[in-house]
């Protein structure tokens, strides 16, 4: 959500007041939309690739930087998660500030490599880094349980709540997810927010100004990973186990898809996009196996004739109005 | 480390010639596209599974090993072109990140296509008789597949080096690359051009993958991971280089195959390794030109 120029209409005067209350907004949103949903069970998913996708977002939508490794991140962030906590035997919040670390972590590194490329180059090294990654998690099988997965990740209740519940479980969740996306309206509020965008808009200009191209970049690249690591554990406490797939390239893929299916650079499409690609998977599937090809034909259509993806396509609208 | 002879290294360096002789091939057309339309295309993998499942389909309807060699690139090469006026057009001029995710999502498209039409489960791919066995190449056994890898693999380089550089067409193709513009305003019509380089590009994808299937079958996922090599293998020959993509392949399939001697749970971790040690110490690969990375 960019700056909204004010003409002093009424319209763009609630657009205002939204762009500035938009935490408070998607926070209550997140409170009703177990309500809303027709299927509760992948409410949880949604949230939780909600968040990956935010973290991503906050890469490709915010910077500029598209990445095809954001797997490494999520998956780094689940396999610490539930590694401090069934082999280390230590309780389920110190895996989850191990996640974020971790994210942080492996972020830093591939970020460190991948910000010495530019352009075209940052996909494709990226994606090598995150499948290095993955073979790493596979052959360290003592570690992580290797191709079965890392198993018996057990949370059943945190204080007085009751984790299994499905409902009390979404709002565990939810809580992070409002906590999280708070930090990020913070960090696009601030001055490295303002340098990120400037970066986007005209990297040779943002030099001349002064900005340290590369360390912010790379910044950025370890604040996505400590969203996606956050994302991960979520995703390991909710599964009960990491699967290897979670370090795979489809893994990468299906969040580029859903960032771009709801809207880059937008503060609440990742949601959007994370729970139309969710919704369409569970529905297709119950008809065929074959969901991958209608998945693929929609962002296909997406990339041709809906760049903006639906969030930002309204957002647009609602802008131009 | 006993038993491991010089001859024994030898042979491990050849093998690895032969494998990286198809990441050779994969990264050619990866570079060539990228050279000349600024198009990363992350349907290659993709191109080069369906080139060995067309090479599946030919050998069902009874064409022989060396029909479908012959085709089997042309028919994929078709299909790029198809790809290329219909889906990617429309793209060029709107930003380079545009066609990357169009041909990410025409991945998953082909991938679910070929499941559809051949099913999920591998296809065993037989060595023609004439190429089964091993031949005595002075330093030892080798299989004479591989070394039919290398030599196909050689043929198509020169092939490709000698319509770039030595036909008229090869001339059109380069100038377009450089200044599209100026070949415009000569009369040239560059869209026909980037056509005919995106079947090439792809046909070479197909050629690789159908190579590939004799050695470790036909799957419908088999192009996911030679992807990655490919990234790989351009990043450190540099985007762009013909040569870069031969000598850096080349070099990537005998570390992979050298690691896998040593070391073989590091094998593929090995090339990765190698990306991130070029990247530190030459960022725009062997010979990337520095204008493109910026």
């Amino acid at each position: 959500m960019g700056a909204t120029t004010l003409r002093g209409t009424s319209r763009h005067d609630w657009m205002a007041l939204a762009v500035r209350h938009r935490v408070l907004l998607s926070a209550v949103f997140l409170l009703v939309f177990p309500m809303l949903m027709p299927f509760k069970a992948i409410a949880v998913n949604i949230l939780i690739y909600g968040l990956f996708a935010v973290g991503f977002n906050m890469l490709y939508g915010y910077l500029g930087l598209l990445s095809f490794g954001h797997a490494a991140l999520f998956g780094g962030g689940a396999y610490a998660c539930g590694i401090v906590m069934t082999r280390f035997g230590l309780p389920w919040w110190l895996g989850v500030i191990a996640a974020i670390g971790a994210g942080a972590l492996i972020a830093a590194v591939m970020g460190g490599l991948a910000v010495r490329t530019r352009g075209i180059y940052f996909a494709m090294v990226t994606l090598a880094l995150a499948q290095c990654v993955f073979y790493l998690a596979y052959q360290a099988g003592g570690v992580t349980g290797g191709e079965n997965g890392l198993r018996g990740i057990v949370l059943e209740h945190i204080g007085p709540l009751d984790f299994l519940d499905p409902v009390t479980r979404y709002y565990v969740v939810a809580a992070f997810v409002v906590a999280a996306l708070f930090a990020l309206s913070r960090i696009l509020a601030s001055p490295f927010g303002a340098a990120m965008e400037a970066l986007r808009e005209n990297e040779a200009r943002a030099r001349a100004c002064g900005f340290d191209v590369r360390t912010t970049r790379w910044l950025a690249f370890v604040l996505s990973g400590a969203f996606c690591g956050l994302a991960g554990a979520m995703q390991a406490l909710h599964l009960g186990i990491v699967p290897i797939e979670m370090l795979s390239y489809q893994t990468s893929g299906t969040v580029v898809m859903m960032a771009l299916l709801g809207g880059m650079g937008t503060f609440f499409g990742p949601f959007v996009g994370a729970g139309l690609f969710l919704l369409l998977e569970n529905i297709v599937s119950l008809y065929t196996v074959h969901w991958q090809l209608l998945v693929g034909g929609v962002f296909i259509a997406c990339v041709l004739f809906f760049p903006r993806g639906v969030w930002g396509t309204l957002l647009h609208a609602l802008n131009r109005a | 480390m006993e038993g491991i002879t010089l001859d024994l290294l030898a042979l491990q360096i050849f093998t690895g010639l032969a494998l990286g002789a198809i990441y050779v091939l994969m990264a050619l057309g990866m570079s060539l596209l990228f050279g000349m339309l600024t198009v990363v295309n992350f349907a290659h993998g993709a191109f080069y599974m369906v080139g060995a499942y067309v090479a599946v389909a030919l050998l069902g309807l009874g064409a022989n090993f060396w029909v479908c060699l012959f085709f089997a690139p042309i028919l994929v090469g078709l299909l790029g072109m198809l790809v290329e006026r219909v889906l990617i057009r429309p793209l060029y001029g709107r930003g380079i990140d545009y066609p990357l995710l169009l041909t990410f999502g025409l991945s998953y498209v082909m991938i679910e296509a070929v499941r559809i039409l051949f099913g999920t489960t591998g296809i065993s791919f037989d060595t023609p008789d004439v190429l089964v066995g091993a031949a005595d190449i002075g330093i030892g056994y080798f299989p004479i597949y591989r070394l039919f890898v290398i030599g196909v693999a050689a043929a198509a380089v020169l092939g490709l080096w000698l319509f770039l550089e030595r036909t008229p067409y090869g001339l059109i193709i380069r100038a377009g690359a450089r200044d599209p513009q100026i070949v415009r305003i000569l009369g040239i019509d560059v869209g026909r051009v980037w056509l005919v380089v995106f079947g090439i590009g792809t046909g070479l994808a197909a050629l690789a993958g159908m190579l590939a299937a004799p050695l470790q079958g036909a799957s419908p996922e088999m192009g996911d991971s030679v992807l990655a090599i490919a990234f790989v293998v351009t990043v450190v020959g540099g985007m762009g280089s013909l040569l870069g993509a031969v000598l850096a392949g080349l070099l990537v399939g005998v570390v992979v195959s050298l690691a896998s001697l040593f070391a073989p749970e590091m094998a593929q971790v090995s090339i990765f390794a190698l990306m991130a040690v070029v990247l530190i110490i030459r960022p725009q690969g062997f010979f990337g030109r520095a204008g493109l990375m910026s």
